[in-house]
């Protein structure tokens, strides 16, 4: 047990004051609400309630995996091309890559909304070569891309980060000893780099199973999780499902980061010398 | 009959404006302990590099075992690397490590057991199988470089300053090591090194290199007693290198008076670069001697004492082991076998005496040596 002075106390006060206010509280509310009804009695229907939303908890999640995939399936090629240039390209690629970042993420899907509409850029563009226009708006392929498109940097990122970490002198000690580019990712590249995938899983995964506005913008009628949300809270007023719907999402998103963890084998300790 | 298993033909490699290796060429005998001895940026670990593949040269040819190595990728090549901060694979443990090479050659599971554990005896590390890589200490991380490499029975093993990051006593029990290891597997070893104590105690043949190109190749006893040239002279242990005359067979001039020596086979009157090592030098009475001058210094080294003496200007350094003091005036005894000739070339009048009595100083200097002409 570490001794802390009353100094050391009081410095850290402040965060963990407004880590109470502004996590553990609302935490405690959402968790209240999804147990209460509208009179403030303790009931279990919210939770029953979900039944009907099964359909769209499993699009969510079968929409972001798949857009975590081939997010991942670029990403990973990418970043480890951009680990193996000079510096400076490196430093250029980097730029390049978080440059979308710098925009809002409403005004990056709203922007892909103009592209991808009826009368859109693109379908502008077909109809001057005489093709019929594509219905791209309203599709699950539209979200599933307005995910990747918005998410991207952040699988990108990590795994070039951890992927510029291995130094080039254990890629040349694996060719000493008898691999070639393939046998090198497999013994060596894929096991370093696998702490970085599963953080670039997280950071796409997470926020693209709880978006709403990616779905509203891009999706039309489709509807997620993070729309039925929005729903029962905007709309409806229905704090008590919407609540008991956040519950079930932060438990899944919660279930999903502990799964990936384990999969990733012991990444604990510093496996990266 | 000793075969070259290494042939490097006129290698050139430039970089952006720099020339790296200048027109190189050099063989290397089979079984044997071969030293690449330079300082920093000399070429010695390009050419190595050369050798395992990892870099192409701009111009010349590689032969390995009399087969052009152009354009063969090292994981084709029968050659093994020890890294010079040993480039272990931080996701494997030392049974692992040292299986690599193993398992990429599907080699199968119980001959991997019995050739690691081989291994393992032959390093020194029994009983670290287990244990994972970044809990091993710097000499254990470099035994199981070598362990790895060894394990696949390489034709040639290529050593880049291995023992570079080891504390003293460990490098020293490490070079004994290394050679006993080398000359029970008979494997040729190519060391690369700036520490000449370490390539003259451990080499059956040194290359002193600079700037790119070979200086010497020869033995270590050679490369000692006979320097081609002034930075060979000066690289190798200590020297006083003077600028002299060779009158005729067997007569230099030097210091301002004639010496016998046992060199021959330059033209009369030749202008010559002379080299005497400190420890070949006796302090006598002052008269007695060839030479006379004042002592300037005297250092306390332990094994010897480092002596300077100033004579006309020229700082000699003399190694004995009796004591003398500052200021006192002494007479210099050179024996005919302890002053060697060499040619001028292009590194005459860059060493010279001991005046700035500090390798950095001298390079950091690079001033003209206060010669003593006649």
């Amino acid at each position: 047990m570490k001794k802390r002075s009353l100094m050391q106390r009081l410095l850290g006060a402040p965060y963990i004051l407004w880590a109470a206010i502004f996590i553990i509280v609302p935490l405690i509310i959402v968790v209240y609400y999804s147990f209460t009804d509208s009179a403030g009695n303790f009931t279990l229907d919210n939770i029953k309630g979900l039944a009907g939303y099964k359909d769209i908890f499993l699009i969510s999640i079968e929409y972001s995996l798949i857009a975590t995939v081939i997010t991942l399936l670029i990403s990973y090629p990418f970043a480890y091309i951009m680990s193996r240039k000079k510096e400076s390209t490196q430093r250029i690629m980097m730029m390049l890559v978080m440059l979308p970042m710098w925009m809002n993420l409403l005004i990056r899907t709203y922007s892909w909304m103009n592209i991808l509409e009826k009368n859109g850029i693109i379908n502008n563009f077909l109809a001057l070569i005489g093709v019929e226009p594509l219905k791209m708006i309203g599709t699950p392929g539209a979200v599933i891309f307005g995910m990747i498109y918005n998410y991207i940097p952040y699988m990108i990122l990590p795994i070039y980060s951890v992927m510029a970490k291995i130094e080039p002198s254990l890629l040349e000690a694996a060719e000493d000893l008898g691999s070639n580019g393939f046998s090198k990712l497999r013994r060596i590249i894929l096991p370093l780099s696998m702490p970085g995938v599963v953080s670039g899983f997280t950071m796409v995964f997470v926020p693209s199973v709880s978006t709403f506005y990616i779905s509203q913008k891009l999706g039309g009628k489709i509807m997620l999780v993070g729309d039925a949300i929005e729903k029962q809270i905007q709309s409806l007023y229905n704090y008590n499902l919407g609540a008991a719907l956040s519950l079930v999402l932060m438990v899944l998103i919660l279930l999903s980061m502990a799964l990936m963890k384990k999969f990733a084998g012991d990444s604990g300790d510093n496996i990266l010398v | 009959m000793k075969k070259n298993i290494i042939e490097l033909k006129n290698i050139s490699v430039k970089f952006d404006d720099d020339v790296i290796l200048d027109d190189l060429s050099l063989s290397i005998g089979d079984g044997e302990f071969v030293t690449f001895l330079g300082s920093s940026g000399c070429g010695k670990t390009t050419t190595l590099r050369i050798i395992a593949g990892f870099l192409e040269p701009d111009s010349g040819e590689v032969f390995f075992d009399s087969k052009n190595m152009s354009g063969v990728p090292p994981y084709k090549r029968e050659v093994n690397t020890i890294f010079q901060r040993y480039a272990l694979f931080p996701n494997y443990n030392v049974f692992e490590n040292i299986a690599y090479g193993l398992r990429v050659r599907h080699v199968p599971e119980a001959e991997i057991k019995q050739k690691v554990s081989e291994m393992l005896t032959l390093v020194n590390l029994e009983g670290f199988e287990k244990r994972h890589i970044s809990k091993l200490s710097g000499g254990q991380q470099q035994r199981v470089a070598i362990a790895r490499a060894l394990v696949l029975k390489p034709k040639v093993l290529l050593l880049d300053e291995p023992l570079a990051a080891l504390d003293l006593k460990l490098r020293k029990d490490m070079q004994n090591e290394l050679k006993n290891i080398q000359k029970a597997l008979g494997i040729t070893f190519v060391f690369v090194t700036h520490d000449q104590e370490e390539a003259l105690s451990m080499s059956d043949t040194v290359v002193v290199m600079n700037e790119g190109k070979v200086q010497q190749i020869g033995s270590p006893i050679d490369i000692y007693n006979e320097p081609k040239n002034a930075f060979v002279a000066d690289f190798i242990g200590e020297s006083n290198i003077l600028d002299g005359t060779m009158k005729a067979d067997y007569r230099a001039y030097f210091s301002g008076r004639e010496f016998k020596c046992l060199d021959a086979g330059f033209g009369v009157n030749e202008p010559v670069d002379i080299v005497v090592r400190p420890e070949d030098v006796d302090i006598v009475k002052k008269g007695e001697g060839m030479l006379d001058g004042i002592v300037t210094s005297v250092t306390f080294r332990g094994v010897h004492f480092e002596i300077i003496v100033d004579i006309g200007g020229f700082k000699w350094m003399i190694q004995t082991t009796d004591e003398h003091k500052p200021g006192e005036e002494v007479g210099l005894f050179i024996e005919p076998d302890a002053i060697h000739v060499m040619k001028k070339s292009k590194y005459s009048g860059k060493f010279g005496d001991y005046s700035s009595y500090s390798d950095e100083l001298d390079t950091l200097n690079q001033l003209p040596e206060d010669e003593d002409d006649e």
